[in-house]
């Protein structure tokens, strides 16, 4: 039980896969505008996750070297798929400001860095906490940038204004603020893994 | 090139020459630049130029001392920074702009890269492009010049490019520096003045200035607004931030190419990217951008035009 939390936790620290791995990017900097997205989109990829990891790892022993990556996206797919819609039925406000980066979840390099380098070598059940840690992880991440990057350049949080006659430093609110945040909370949490070290 | 290099035995005599010397003589040649903006602006831009200045050297120290390195504040390049980044900056801009700018182009700009020597892209330029991009209300309001009740009025590039006629300025006015602007872009006089003591003294080379400036006059004048060769060079020359950029901001050591080859591909290409944004883009002034951009080109055009080593092919 300890090892499978410990499994759990290597993700959000440890082995972020944001701040550390440095994966998925592209979706991190695309839409952590607000804490809304944010939150979406992290629960969103953790769901793919999650379901992507159990069934890679369950398939471990049918899945011929070779041809590997491919029947890893068809999997992957399939859950981003069952995302998408059930996103579109339940949520569809979400949806569109998410756009074309739901879809995009397939080629989200943590999801295919967690089915190669972990799940096609781990038990069912391991497979599973490291795909919640991962997924809590980068959701916690997209957490923190969005809050900042949502707080600076529209002056609210999840869309409630904090601070009243605030002047937004609206290229926060720009791909170039995101850049800029997530550069720089690297540079802190580098600083932090330095000290402790 | 001639060989101006004599090594010869020992003793030797230092030029007295130091970074910091030559900073300090960059930020004496841009005082009557300084002068003219206030003259024309009024007292509100001596303020900004102030805190400009002011807030860009406690930055320096400040996160010099968080890092725990050598301070540096009285080697003249933060202040230096702080300068230009208030130059940049319209005339009437509520005073926590300048302060945010010079903070940000110190940390971002510069001290993130490792400080002086380091850093990829001009601080000052940064720290503007930083401002254009978070508060373009408060750096697109400019002033009308020589009239100290602070009348709003666009610069003669924006009202170009927003298609409207503006009250004809002579080509003396605009070389006075009577027209709506930044603090230190307006007067061209002043500015030629304090190039001209930095080309005299040898501080900075004629090649970036005049390629960038002679680049820019002729796309304007072939691409001009009643088809080719009808361009009014000399209004695109006098305007904008143009010469400020040329002679103080692209000539900066750190971000632009070492041999003298470079520096004409690296004005030949401010040139051409200053005129396409006057000419076809979203603002009606480039220079910053192209300065910018340039400035991350030169890394790449230094490698292609590395001198040729003596004695080699």
């Amino acid at each position: 039980m300890q090892k499978l939390f410990r499994e759990f936790l290597k993700g959000i620290i440890k082995e972020n896969p944001t701040f550390v791995l440095a994966l998925g990017l592209c979706p991190t900097l695309a839409v952590s505008v607000s804490v809304i997205n944010g939150i979406g989109m992290g629960i969103a990829a953790t769901f793919v996750l999650v379901g992507s990891n159990i069934i890679i790892s369950g398939l471990k022993n049918f899945i011929p070297d070779r041809i590997r990556i491919p029947c890893f996206i068809v999997v992957i797919a399939t859950f981003v798929t069952i995302t998408e819609l059930t996103m579109k039925a339940y949520a569809p406000a979400l949806d569109r400001a998410l756009g074309i980066y739901v879809p995009l979840i397939v080629v989200n390099c943590i999801v295919l860095g967690r089915a190669e380098a972990y799940a096609q070598k781990s038990t069912v059940l391991n497979s599973l906490f490291d795909g919640i840690g991962m997924g809590v992880g980068f959701t916690l991440a997209l957490i923190l940038i969005s809050a900042i990057r949502e707080f600076l350049g529209a002056g609210t949080l999840l869309n409630h204004a904090v601070v009243k006659g605030f002047n937004p430093v609206l290229v926060m609110s720009m791909p170039s603020g995101a850049l800029l945040i997530i550069g720089l909370l690297l540079g802190f949490f580098n600083i932090l893994k330095k000290r402790r070290a | 090139m001639k060989n101006r290099l004599i090594v010869s035995v020992s003793p030797h005599l230092h030029k007295g020459e130091s970074t910091s010397r030559i900073m300090w003589m960059v930020v004496i040649s841009l005082v009557p630049a300084g002068i003219a903006g206030v003259v024309i602006f009024g007292l509100n831009s001596l303020w900004a130029i102030m805190l400009g200045v002011i807030s860009a050297v406690i930055a320096e120290g400040a996160l010099q001392a968080l890092t725990r390195r050598k301070i540096t504040i009285l080697d003249g390049s933060a202040f230096l920074t702080g300068l230009l980044l208030a130059y940049n900056l319209p005339p009437k801009v509520p005073f926590w702009l300048p302060v945010v700018g010079s903070f940000f182009a110190i940390a971002i700009g510069k001290q993130v890269f490792g400080g002086l020597g380091q850093n990829i892209f001009n601080p000052a330029l940064v720290g503007r492009v930083f401002l254009m991009a978070s508060w373009p209300k408060y750096m697109t309001e400019f002033t009308k010049p020589l009239n100290y009740d602070a009348i709003t009025s666009a610069t003669p590039l924006a009202l170009i490019k927003e298609g409207k006629v503006f009250e004809n300025i002579s080509y003396l006015g605009l070389f006075l520096g009577k027209r709506g602007g930044c603090i230190g872009e307006v007067c061209i006089l002043a500015l030629l003045l304090g190039a001209l003591f930095l080309l005299l003294k040898g501080y900075i080379s004629w090649h970036i200035p005049v390629t960038y400036i002679f680049t820019v006059g002729l796309f304007t004048y072939i691409f001009g607004p009643k088809g080719l060769f009808s361009g009014d060079w000399l209004f695109h020359v006098l305007n904008g931030g143009l010469i400020l950029g040329a002679f103080f901001m692209a000539t900066d050591y750190v971000t632009s190419p070492l041999t003298w080859k470079g520096q004409i591909v690296f004005g030949i290409g401010c040139g051409l990217l200053t005129a396409i944004i006057r000419l076809w883009g979203g603002y009606p002034e480039g220079v910053s951008y192209a300065i910018l951009m340039m400035n991350g080109a030169a890394p790449i055009i230094d490698r292609y035009t590395r001198n040729r080593i003596y004695g080699t092919k």
